[in-house]
């Protein structure tokens, strides 16, 4: 019955001569740390922001080039924050790149176990257990006193290799960071999604049971890129932690999922860049649109959505592939 | 004793409410196959045409008994307005198109209208008390409940009754079935499947628009409202099983239950045991308890 | 003459429909075997069975003499054995140079060879080659370099039957089962095409089991031919003998004379 699946445009998996990507990457990742040199201080925040949310739906990506979608992102996004936060306030750690790697272990540790069962899903059963699973620690958080409940809790200014930053490069240090991180992570991820596993994973979504009868695992292709989703997500709320200085349950309800998806939805799953750019656009039409008129941004928001789906399948990326091909 | 009496009354006011909250999704995702998310927009906008207009009359001199009217006019005009146009405007046209992806076009709706309502109604939080103390109240020991409440069983129960009725009694009940089983099938027996699609997003709306114009008297409505019954709904039908009534109905008590018992004895434990609930029927039988839906797993 | 395939009292019912009825065959090392039947007499249960996808009611199977009666599909395969599909399986919305890496992929998971530190591509077993040139030497044995970068959904019928069965090699199997490879090919086209998938096999070594109607292909490419009739075999040997039996040319053939 259905004729247009979530469509995925093809990687240059098949002309390694062509891929750009890597160099992209750097070149940007070049470009943002430089620029962040004069960049207001808002804006240095905001792509900060932008960045780390860009690594939560780069977790996605190989998701969804199987054809699933997980609701339930914001799961690992709030675990990764409520564990850097935590480690800060109970373990006094602060250095940023410490909190960070816990974020994401802590929610990777997670994802080993809860990726057994959630491989077996397809579909929106998928996307409904991922659900479920992020109310539950959304649940836990809002009720728990010694977390602070809805109010949540503050984290520490953090500290990089020992020493505290000066107020005025606060902001810059933590930008430059996040973006190597994030351009580390696009690299492996893009790596991956060139290794047989990343191969087997697009394979899945066209006809998982002709890859069963190839001999291979389609839950374990599965199970992998769940995992990989996972760490990239603690990562970002990691991220956000420190960055905001605050963390509450609100991190892990469902709105926050729906974000996630909506930004790999806007940009499209056939880059690793493209997560970076569903974020970046997410972001802007949510400060720029807001301050402009608090009560039509997610109007706009969610009529974007809709064309992007209607008449850009494989999200607003696709754009720029037409231009390169004209 | 009492506690117990609290639990089982409690569980069964949330239960019925549950209920009516949720039997508009089953009833949308059993005929059309479609995860509707829009069903908060419609909870949220009855919840709001029903406390701004009830309000407004009320404070004009109307008959204070026939702000139950009012409420229940108030959900079917907001069905019959924005459901027909939502459904012929926009979502017939991707019927042909993956479930996941017909789900986030209703995200992608659900989103818009949240704004939509701020735009008519403002921010501000709505208020319309009256209806519910109207009727007074019955006491049980030593327990006091409005009788409001038994408006809200009421009408779980004759909504749940009247579509097991229409459904198994009726010509159209029986034709509605034989869509569900197959659509293409029935579209090839001269059976008018857009109509019955149609119809069926509308009733659905409705379900949700009236459960959220009753509920609009026990508390302040708020733009968040339709947020919130999205996520319990899901967990409703998921546990009974998506796409069938009886399921609905036991999903609703059992949710119901688990919340009245964890607020009386582990108040920390309440949201979460609900989704864990959920997530535990989606591990062990995902089809639900009473399952219509193939489950996709492998 | 060792069996690789080896199926004992395979009893399969769908309900009031008796799919196998006690059906034991050996299949020999190398041979080729031809499966003819009307639609429904249980040839295409025969090969669900014994590549796992479906499960027996009874009996076993044995493959190099291990029981793999209980096996998934993907067992099965890894062991050795391979099937292509009457309606052809791909990945649609990739090219077919995507389909043929997605199938070396899998070899190379399989063998452990995860390439994500190499930097240079592993090397696939069986090919001793790297995976680009193993795909462009497929697409070149099978001529389809002219559609390499064409997604596979658009391909004509015949090309996605040759694609399919393209993908089975990649793995090296030991037993190949092919079911229907001619079917929606043109009459003109099939005796090239059976001759080229022939001819690949042949260069790789295997036992080929395929499933036919047309029964000049079945004389002209079997050394063996099993009759299939209402789930049981009812003839088995060599073409000119089977193709000529009284009953095959009753329940099967439908009267004509096959060419032998």
């Amino acid at each position: 019955m259905s004729d247009s699946k979530l469509s995925i445009d093809q990687v240059t998996m098949t002309n390694p001569g062509r891929d750009r990507t890597v160099v992209a990457v750097l070149a940007i990742a070049a470009v943002v740390l430089l620029a962040g040199l004069v960049a207001p201080q808002w804006a240095k925040f905001l792509l900060t922001i932008a960045l780390a949310k860009g690594l939560v739906v780069l977790g996605l990506l190989p998701q969804m080039r199987t054809g699933l979608v997980s609701f339930g992102q914001a799961l690992y996004y709030c675990l990764g924050a409520y564990a850097a936060g935590l480690a800060g306030k109970w373990a006094a750690v602060s250095d940023l790149m410490v909190m960070i790697l816990i974020g994401g272990s802590v929610a990777g540790l997670l994802a080993l176990l809860v990726g057994v069962l959630l491989s077996r899903y397809r579909s929106i059963f998928y996307g409904l257990l991922s659900l479920a699973l992020s109310m539950i620690l959304y649940g836990l958080l809002v009720k728990t006193e010694a977390l602070g409940s809805t109010d949540g809790f503050n984290v520490a200014p953090y500290t990089l290799f020992g020493y505290r930053p000066e107020q005025d490069a606060v902001r810059y240090v933590m930008l430059s960071v996040v973006t190597i991180i994030a351009a580390i992570s696009s690299l492996v991820v893009h790596r991956h999604l060139q290794t047989p596993l990343g191969r087997m994973t697009t394979a899945i979504r066209d006809n998982e049971i002709r890859l069963e009868y190839m001999g291979a695992s389609a839950r374990r292709v599965i199970y992998v890129n769940y995992v990989i989703g996972a760490v990239l997500a603690g990562f970002g709320g990691a991220i956000v932690a420190s960055a905001v200085g605050h963390i509450d349950p609100e991190m892990a309800y469902w709105t926050m999922s729906g974000e996630f998806v909506f930004m790999a939805i806007l940009a499209g799953t056939a880059s690793v860049l493209a997560p970076f750019l569903g974020a970046s656009i997410f972001s802007a039409i949510h400060s720029f649109a807001f301050d402009v008129s608090p009560n039509t941004w997610q109007m706009i928001l969610g009529a974007s959505l809709l064309l992007v789906i209607v008449f850009l399948p494989e999200g607003l990326w696709s754009l720029f592939r037409r231009a390169r091909r004209a | 004793m009492d506690q117990l009496i609290a639990v089982c009354i409690d569980g069964v006011i949330y239960s019925s409410w549950l209920f009516t909250s949720a039997i508009g999704l089953t009833l949308i995702y059993g005929v059309m196959k479609i995860l509707n998310i829009t069903h908060g927009s419609f909870y949220a906008l009855g919840a709001y045409m029903a406390a701004s207009v009830t309000g407004a009359l009320l404070a004009r001199g109307m008959e204070p008994m026939l702000s139950y009217v009012v409420l229940l006019a108030s959900a079917a005009a907001v069905a019959l307005i924005v459901a027909p146009l939502l459904e012929r405007g926009l979502l017939r046209f991707m019927y042909t198109k993956d479930e996941v992806v017909i789900m986030l076009i209703t995200y992608a709706c659900f989103l818009m209208l949240e704004d939509a309502i701020k735009l008519i109604w403002g921010v501000d939080p709505y208020f319309v008390a009256e209806p519910y103390g109207l009727l007074d109240s019955f006491e049980i020991g030593s327990l006091t409940y409005p009788n409001y409440n038994l408006i809200l069983i009421g009408i779980a129960v004759a909504s749940g009754l009247g579509l097991v009725y229409v459904l198994n009694k009726t010509r159209v009940g029986r034709l509605l079935l034989t869509v569900i089983h197959d659509p293409e099938i029935s579209r090839a027996m001269g059976i008018n499947v857009d109509r019955f699609y149609l119809v069926t997003f509308s009733f659905g709306a409705f379900l949700a628009s009236m459960a959220g114009a009753f509920t609009a008297p026990t508390l302040s409505v708020v733009p968040a409202m339709g947020v919130d019954i999205i996520v319990l709904s899901f967990a409703v039908v998921v546990i009974g099983g998506l796409g069938s009534l009886q399921g609905a109905a036991v999903g609703a008590v059992i949710v119901g239950l688990v919340r009245s018992i964890s607020i009386h004895f582990a108040p920390e434990l309440e949201l979460f045991v609900i989704y864990f609930v959920m997530a535990l029927v989606l591990a062990v039988r995902p089809r639900g308890l009473f399952s219509v839906a193939e489950a996709r797993k492998i | 003459m060792t069996l690789i395939v080896s199926a004992e009292n395979l009893n399969k019912r769908f309900g009031a429909v008796t799919a196998a009825q006690d059906i034991s065959v050996g299949i020999e090392r190398d041979s080729v075997v031809g499966l003819i039947g009307t639609n429904g007499a249980g040839k295409t249960t025969f090969i669900n069975m014994v590549t796992g996808y479906l499960k027996p009611d009874s009996g076993r199977i044995l493959f190099d003499g291990e029981d793999i009666t209980q096996l998934s599909p993907r067992e099965v395969t890894r062991r050795g054995v391979s099937r292509s599909f009457q309606i052809a399986q791909l990945y649609n919305t990739l090219t077919v140079m995507e389909n043929i890496m997605v199938a070396l992929s899998v070899v190379l998971d399989n063998a452990g060879r995860s390439g994500f530190f190499s930097f240079a591509d592993p090397v696939v077993p069986g090919f001793d080659q790297r995976p680009h040139d193993v795909a462009n030497m497929l697409l070149e044995r099978f001529q389809l370099q002219a559609y390499r970068d064409r997604p596979a959904q658009i391909l004509p019928g015949g090309v996605r039957k040759l694609l399919d069965i393209a993908l089975t090699l990649v793995a090296k199997p030991k037993v190949l089962f092919l079911d229907e490879p001619t079917s929606g090919v043109s009459a003109q086209e099939k005796f090239g095409m059976m001759d080229m998938v022939m001819d690949n096999i042949r260069s790789q070594g295997g036992t080929v089991l395929f499933v036919e109607h047309d029964m000049e292909v079945i004389s002209r490419f079997s050394d063996r031919v099993l009759a299939f009739y209402d789930g049981r075999i009812i003839a088995d040997g060599p073409p000119e003998r089977t193709l000529n039996d009284p009953d095959v040319l009753k329940y099967v053939v439908g009267g004509q004379h096959a060419k032998g």
